[in-house]
Parts: C-alpha cells; structure tokens; sequence
C-alpha cells in the first residue's frame, strides 16, 4: 500500500486538525493557553507524546491483543507522559511549575488516545510517527496560537518569560500596549472559550474562500452518465 | 397612534417599536432619579452607549446580509444599551461602555442569531464581562450627591480622571453594607453614615422607587406580566426576612434595604422580564422570577461582587429551557413542547 505523507500532513495540520476540527484534548488546550509561553511548553510536550505513542503502538501492533488494546495504549501513552513531565521538571522547573496538574494531564487527551487507536495500531512505523508528528504540530500551533492572543489581549504583551522554557529567550518580551485595566477576561477561562470560538470561525472562514474556487459547477457533459433508477 | 394614546391606552402595543419605545419611556424617571442623585455620567453613559450600539448592530446587519433600517428603527439595540447604561457605573470611562456594547450587541445578540434568537439577556452579558474584565472600574462608583460637575464628569468619561473625581468614587452602599461593618448592628452602622437613606443605600432608595414606578406603568401598559418581577421580589424579600436577624451584627440587611437597594428594582421590571432569554410559559415565568430572586440574594449576601443581577439572571437564562421543558411535563405528562 503506498502511503500519502502529503495527506497524513495536511490532514494532521488543517484538514482534520485535533484542536479545530476534532475540538479533542480541549481541556488541557482551554487550561493553559493563556500565555504563549504556558501553551507552547504544553504544545512540545504533547508533541513529544503523540510521536513516541504512535511510534511505540505502531512498533507492537501485530502482537496486541484486541481485547485490552485500550489499556495497553494507556500505559503507553502513560510512560511517555512520565519521560516529558520528568524532563520538563530537569530542564524547566518554572514552567513545570506554572503548568501544574496538566502536565500528568496528557494522559487524558483523547487525541493522542484516538491516533493511536485509528491510525498507529493498523499502519507502519513510519506513516504513524509521521501522523503523531503532524497531529502533534497540528495540536501545538493552535494550542500556541491561541496562547499568543490571549496574553496579549490581556496584558498587552507576548512572549513574556519565553525564558521558563528556552533559557536564551530572556528578552523576548514584546510589549504592544501598556494599560491600567488590562483585559482580564482574556486571561481568565471564559477568554479561552471565546478566543476558541474566534479561532474555529476563522478557520472554517479560511477554508470556505479555499474552497470557492473549486466550487464553479463543471459544464454538464452532453449524453447522459445517469444510472437507471426505474424500470 | 398619537402619543397620547400610545403612552396611556390600556391596549397592549403590538409592534416592536412600540414596545421598545415604551420601555424607554418607562425608564425615565429611574434615569432622571439616577442623574439627580448621582450625576450627568448616567446621561453620558447612556448616549455613548446607546450611539455605540446602533453604529455596531447596523455593521453587523451589513455583514450578515440583512437590512439594516427596520432593525435599526425597532429601537431593540436603543434599550438593550440602556439597560448595559443604567447598569454600568455614572461616568465609567468611554472604553469601558464601547467593550460592553460590543459584547451585548456582536457577541451575545447577533452570533447567536440575531433579535428574538438570543439565549442569554444581551445587556447581562455586557455587563458581566466588564466586571469579569474590569473589576476595579466598574465597582467603583461615584458617591451620592458628588456635586460633581458636567465638565469633571466629562474628563472622567474621556479617561483623564481627576483627583476631584476620584475622591468622588467608591464602593457602593451594597458594597460595604457587607464588607465593612465589621461587627456593628445595622442601626449603628447606618446612623450618620451620609451613604445611608431611610430605606436603603442614599439616592439607591430614589432610583428603586422610581424604577418601581417605571415598572408598575409597564405592568399597567400590559408589556410585561406580573409574574417574573412579583416572584423575584417575593423572594428576595423571604430570603432576606430568614436572614433580617432582628438588625444585628450578623444582619444580612432588612428586607426593605434590600428591595430598594442596588439595582433590584431595575433588575425585576426591566431585565429579568426579557422576553427571549426567558422561559415562555406562565408557570415557568414564576419559577424563573423566583430562581433570580433567589440567586440575586445569596450572590449580593455570600458572593465577592457589588450586586448579583446580572449573574442572577444570566444564571436563569441557562436555566429558562429547562424550566419550560419541566412545565410542559408536569402539565401534559410529556416532554413534547406545545
């Protein structure tokens, strides 16, 4: 079977992607996206994750046993989890710390627990850690996106303490706007909802000026191609 | 219909626009208590957000396609902005009112479909994302009899707040009523303090009755119906009566504080008797008022924020299908809707 990795990538980016279009794993995307530093941590580490699972559920598939696939995906996804909390916590207590619970949380997102059940358990190695990447990504940079606008809606700035997780991004602040009364709202959970909500419109705004030029009706082709419905 | 007829005929309007133009209406003796008491930032709040919200609902008209004068005309966005106005602190500044409007009018009214579509009160809707967004600003009000002038009043609108002004401002007699009486009764806490009335907080008391009169004439013009604002009121008053506790240190406030204090009067006649956001049927208009009389007492007592009107009835609007559904099953023993 030849494999489209051209297909495996876009529908992993934007066609399908876990965050817009699946809306899976929204509960950690909700949680932490209010700062773009918080959301890109989250976003490597599911990254992280995402691959390994696929990669290691891929590599096993002949030997599951149907029954207790679930489990077994499980404790895969669950062990990979461990490696990322263990290295955040080595190379980024602070932002270990500013991420919290939802860290051990990956565990629970049904994206990594649906690519492994749906595609890494029937494909090859490498369609399924290039699936795992591109979902990863595809996952990440809305997770980041939406990390970005956030914080800058509340509190005028991005890119604040980009040091927590790359120690050379110390000065990365980009202050737009100071204020008295930042927006706390956007900060706040109900921000996340609405700032999602933006961010499903315009995709789905984006992918219907996409579609349009497809959508010119071809010139009918004289001579009927019908099926004969009645007798 | 001449404006005599329009005004005091005991015949029920029919048009949207003559229902919204007697809500205004109705609305003028609580907005001229408001302004005497507390003001001409009242006066400004309403015009800028009552100009913000038709510019912004003719703009959304636009870009969904629909026509934009008749919407404009049935004075719909005029009172949804005067109730997010007559809500918002006198004179908070021009940002503040611009970011409300936009969420009662773009968000919570048209993404949700547009007039008679919406599930939640646009107005409260508003107004909660400022307080959620700007606590500070829109706690602190200006004080009873500020003796404040037009031009301060101005420059406080446009964000260039003076030490007059902000001297003028502070929390509201609800406000501290539950947060700084540190244990006195509720007569040595209100004698001689200048933010209290006889009823309830000063200037509060005027601005409630005259909301209550505004209201009995939208009862009298047959607008709006007995049910949601007599529940609402009865209980918040049993409530308060429960927790009245004889006017002691551990007094939650008498029933009469509470009915004429903050916006309960404003909140009963002219918001939780919405239309759209609120349940359909008799019955369920009862147990709705009551639900916000209920919520409305215990955030104003237990909650952090200043009054609870507007997380009351935002609260019921979630629950608005649900009680009509519960109608509708205990009526006709099923769920099936007419």
């Amino acid at each position: 079977m030849q494999t489209d990795f051209r297909q495996i990538t876009y529908q992993g980016l934007w066609g399908n992607n876990a965050a817009l279009v699946q809306l899976l794993g929204l509960c950690p995307l909700l949680a932490v996206s209010n700062s773009a530093v918080n959301a890109l941590g989250l976003g490597l580490a599911t990254i992280l994750v995402l691959a390994g699972s696929n990669t290691l559920v891929s590599l096993g598939r002949h030997a599951l046993v149907p029954a207790i696939r679930l489990p077994v995906f499980v404790l895969i996804i669950a062990g990979f989890t461990t490696c990322a909390e263990l290295l955040l916590r080595a190379y980024a207590i602070e932002l270990y710390q500013a991420l919290g619970i939802f860290i051990p949380l990956i565990v629970t997102n049904c994206t990594i627990l649906g690519r492994a059940e749906a595609f890494a358990s029937r494909n090859p190695l490498l369609p399924s850690l290039v699936d795992g990447l591109m979902t990863g990504f595809g996952f990440a940079i809305v997770l980041f996106v939406l990390g970005m606008c956030r914080e800058l809606a509340g509190t005028g700035a991005v890119f604040a303490n980009m040091d927590r997780l790359l120690p050379f991004a110390g000065n990365w602040e980009l202050v737009l706007f100071t204020t008295d009364s930042p927006f706390l709202l956007a900060i706040l959970p109900p921000g996340a909802f609405l700032f999602m909500g933006f961010l499903i419109a315009l995709k789905n705004v984006l992918d219907r000026q996409l579609a349009r030029p497809a959508a010119v009706p071809e010139p009918v082709a004289p001579g009927s191609k019908r099926v004969r419905v009645t007798g | 219909m001449t404006l005599a007829t329009l005004l005091f005929s005991r015949k029920a309007p029919m048009t949207t626009p003559q229902i919204m133009a007697l809500v205004l209406a109705a609305a003028v003796p609580g907005i001229i208590a408001m302004t005497l008491w507390f003001g001409p930032g009242t006066l400004i709040n309403i015009a800028w957000l009552i100009l913000c919200a038709l510019i912004l609902e003719a703009a959304v008209l636009k870009m969904r396609h629909r026509p934009v004068m008749p919407a404009l005309k049935d004075c719909s966005a005029a009172v949804t902005a005067l109730l997010l106005a007559l809500s918002m602190p006198p004179a908070a500044p021009w940002w503040a009112g611009l970011i409300g409007v936009f969420f009662a009018i773009v968000i919570a009214k048209h993404l949700y479909g547009g007039l008679g579509s919406n599930p939640f009160n646009p107005a409260m809707v508003g107004y909660a994302v400022l307080l959620i967004a700007f606590p500070q600003t829109m706690t602190s009000w200006l004080l009873p009899h500020n003796g404040a002038g037009f031009a301060d009043t101005l420059a406080r609108f446009l964000g260039n707040a003076t030490d007059t002004m902000d001297a003028l401002t502070g929390a509201t007699a609800l406000d501290r009523f539950k947060l700084e009486r540190g244990g006195m009764t509720v007569s040595e806490f209100v004698a001689g303090n200048p933010l209290y009335g006889t009823l309830s907080g000063a200037g509060w008391e005027w601005v409630n009755i005259a909301f209550l009169g505004g209201g009995l004439y939208l009862l009298y013009r047959r607008i709006i119906t007995w049910h949601i604002p007599v529940t609402l009121l009865a209980a918040m008053t049993l409530l308060s009566l429960v927790f009245y506790d004889g006017g002691s240190s551990a007094s939650h406030g008498s029933p009469v504080f509470h009915l004429f204090g903050g916006a309960a009067m404003l909140g009963a006649f002219f918001i939780a008797t919405d239309p759209v956001s609120g349940p359909s049927t008799t019955t369920g208009k009862l147990w709705y008022g009551a639900l916000i009389g209920i919520l409305l007492y215990c955030i104003r007592v237990w909650g952090s924020y200043p009054d609870g009107v507007a997380f009351a009835v935002l609260l019921a609007n979630f629950a608005a299908p649900a009680i009509d559904q519960f109608v509708h099953i205990a009526q006709k023993g099923s769920n099936h809707a007419g």
